[in-house]
């Protein structure tokens, strides 16, 4: 638990203390962060409350929790990022309309009472979008987002790991790695070795850069909306449907005449059943990058909703005594969300490399090595 | 007499009958994937019992085939939120 570099001077008592009380810190955070979170909640339903009195006409001091439009104000997208209460960064808003053209402004200009701004309203339902005041003008929203922007974060992670890891290969030319580059490699050769190799076969050096991208790109991300504060950037089902469709593509460029064949004309399939196999194998093409994209998407989001609400469990119950149970419990479901993040990295880039190495596998001699 | 009481609830709590589906339906899809992925575990089990140095092999073929049960399990869910969530 603490520091390694530490334990070298250190007794075993005192190493005892302090990872007792980094547990005991870590534990009580937990439900201070759900209070935190539930502080804003409060303030935003009494500014919306106030703005939209004609609607609401109670106006209580306590306000009903609503479990349901935390967990959507957490998994949806936004046109600003929360880190915790009250420190909010707002995005830029780029609109693209064809009578006006290009727009640019910061989102905080809609924290006015009626979220209106230069003729276009914020409307917060369960996910927040712009429309425009005069509802027959089409505008195209091309801002950034809270998860582009956590897709920009992830990308400059990315290049940074992936630049020092490639600079720490060339200048240690034919000796062993060290550092971090030695961990990155673990993960590197596991996937060209247990996962593109075995199922493309001697053509894999042209798709591997592609499988590695997939991989760390899907982790990361993944990793990333973990963090409190993190944009859930994988569970867009946008984002998976994006990458899905790349593979697809990669998977119909490169097919070969084999694996049209085996659309019309499947092996070992009596001439009687044909007409029942053809369009079955036609639905398969589709549902293979259907399902990786259905499988990201429902996995990141689910495990989300689950944490998200066994801490709204807290304010259900109103109880401070719920919050120990409730805190190991939701520590033990964040281990899992990390080991999930990395399974389905693994198994979306599996599936993939799966789906390409069909697509051109020659001939029906070569088995895969079983 | 079970499913009178449900009818009814369902009918007075003002979430409605398509709600009680998709909660019913949400916890069926979770029996069918606990099954699924507990039987790919029992014959993990009973696969590294019989051969403990193909381990490896068996829990990375165990993981992959509970991803693909899992992702038609999380179909449901997904219908299930959607009708929840009327879309």
């Amino acid at each position: 638990m603490t520091p390694a570099y530490l334990t070298c001077f250190m007794s075993t008592p005192i190493r005892r203390f302090i990872s007792f009380v980094f547990v005991t810190v870590f534990l009580i955070s937990n439900p201070l962060r759900s209070l935190a979170q539930a502080d804003h909640k409060s303030v935003a339903q009494e500014i919306n409350a106030a703005e939209h009195e004609l609607e609401h006409r109670l106006e209580t001091n306590e306000e009903e929790f609503d479990i349901g439009e935390m967990i959507m104000h957490h998994i949806a997208d936004s046109h600003e990022w929360e880190f915790a209460h009250g420190v909010v960064i707002p995005l830029p808003v780029i609109l693209y309309s064809p009578d006006r053209g290009l727009e640019a402004f910061m989102s905080s200009n809609f924290h006015n009472t009626n979220h209106e701004y230069n003729g276009y309203h914020l409307e917060h339902g369960d996910s927040e979008k712009i429309v425009p005041a005069d509802e027959s003008r089409t505008v195209y929203d091309l801002s950034i987002t809270k998860n582009v922007a956590s897709m920009l974060l992830s990308a400059l992670i990315l290049v940074l790991i992936f630049g020092s890891v490639a600079k720490a290969y060339n200048s240690r030319k034919g000796s062993a790695p060290r550092g971090f580059q030695s961990a990155m490699e673990v993960l590197i050769l596991f996937i060209r070795d247990e996962v593109v190799k075995p199922n493309i076969g001697p053509n894999y050096h042209k798709y591997l850069p592609y499988l590695l991208t997939l991989f760390f790109f899907v982790l990361v991300n993944n990793l990333l909306g973990l963090l409190p504060g993190g944009a859930n950037v994988t569970g867009n089902i946008a984002v998976t449907l994006t990458l899905a469709v790349i593979t697809f593509l990669i998977v119909h460029f490169n097919s070969n005449k084999h694996y049209w064949m085996h659309l019309v004309k499947p092996t070992g399939v009596p001439l009687a059943l044909l007409p029942i196999m053809i369009p079955v194998e036609i639905v398969g093409v589709f549902m293979k990058p259907f399902s990786l994209m259905i499988r990201l998407f429902a996995n990141m989001t689910a495990g989300h909703i689950i944490l998200l609400s066994l801490f709204g469990l807290i304010f259900i119950f109103k109880s401070i005594f719920v919050a120990p149970v409730v805190s190991a419990f939701a520590l033990f479901m964040n281990f899992i969300e990390i080991m999930v993040a990395f399974i389905q990295a693994f198994i979306f880039t599996l599936l993939s490399a799966m789906y390409i190495g069909s697509a051109i596998e020659d001939n029906h001699e070569a088995d895969h090595s079983h | 007499m079970l499913l009178q009481i449900l009818l009814q609830a369902a009918e007075q709590s003002g979430a409605g009958l398509a709600v009680m589906g998709a909660g019913i339906g949400a916890g069926l899809a979770a029996i069918g994937a606990g099954l699924g992925i507990g039987r790919i575990g029992g014959s993990a089990m009973e696969g590294i019992a019989r051969q403990p140095e193909a381990a490896g092999r068996i829990q990375t073929a165990m993981l992959i085939i509970a991803a693909l049960i899992e992702a038609v399990a999380l179909f449901a869910a997904v219908i299930c939120l959607l009708i929840s969530f009327k879309l």
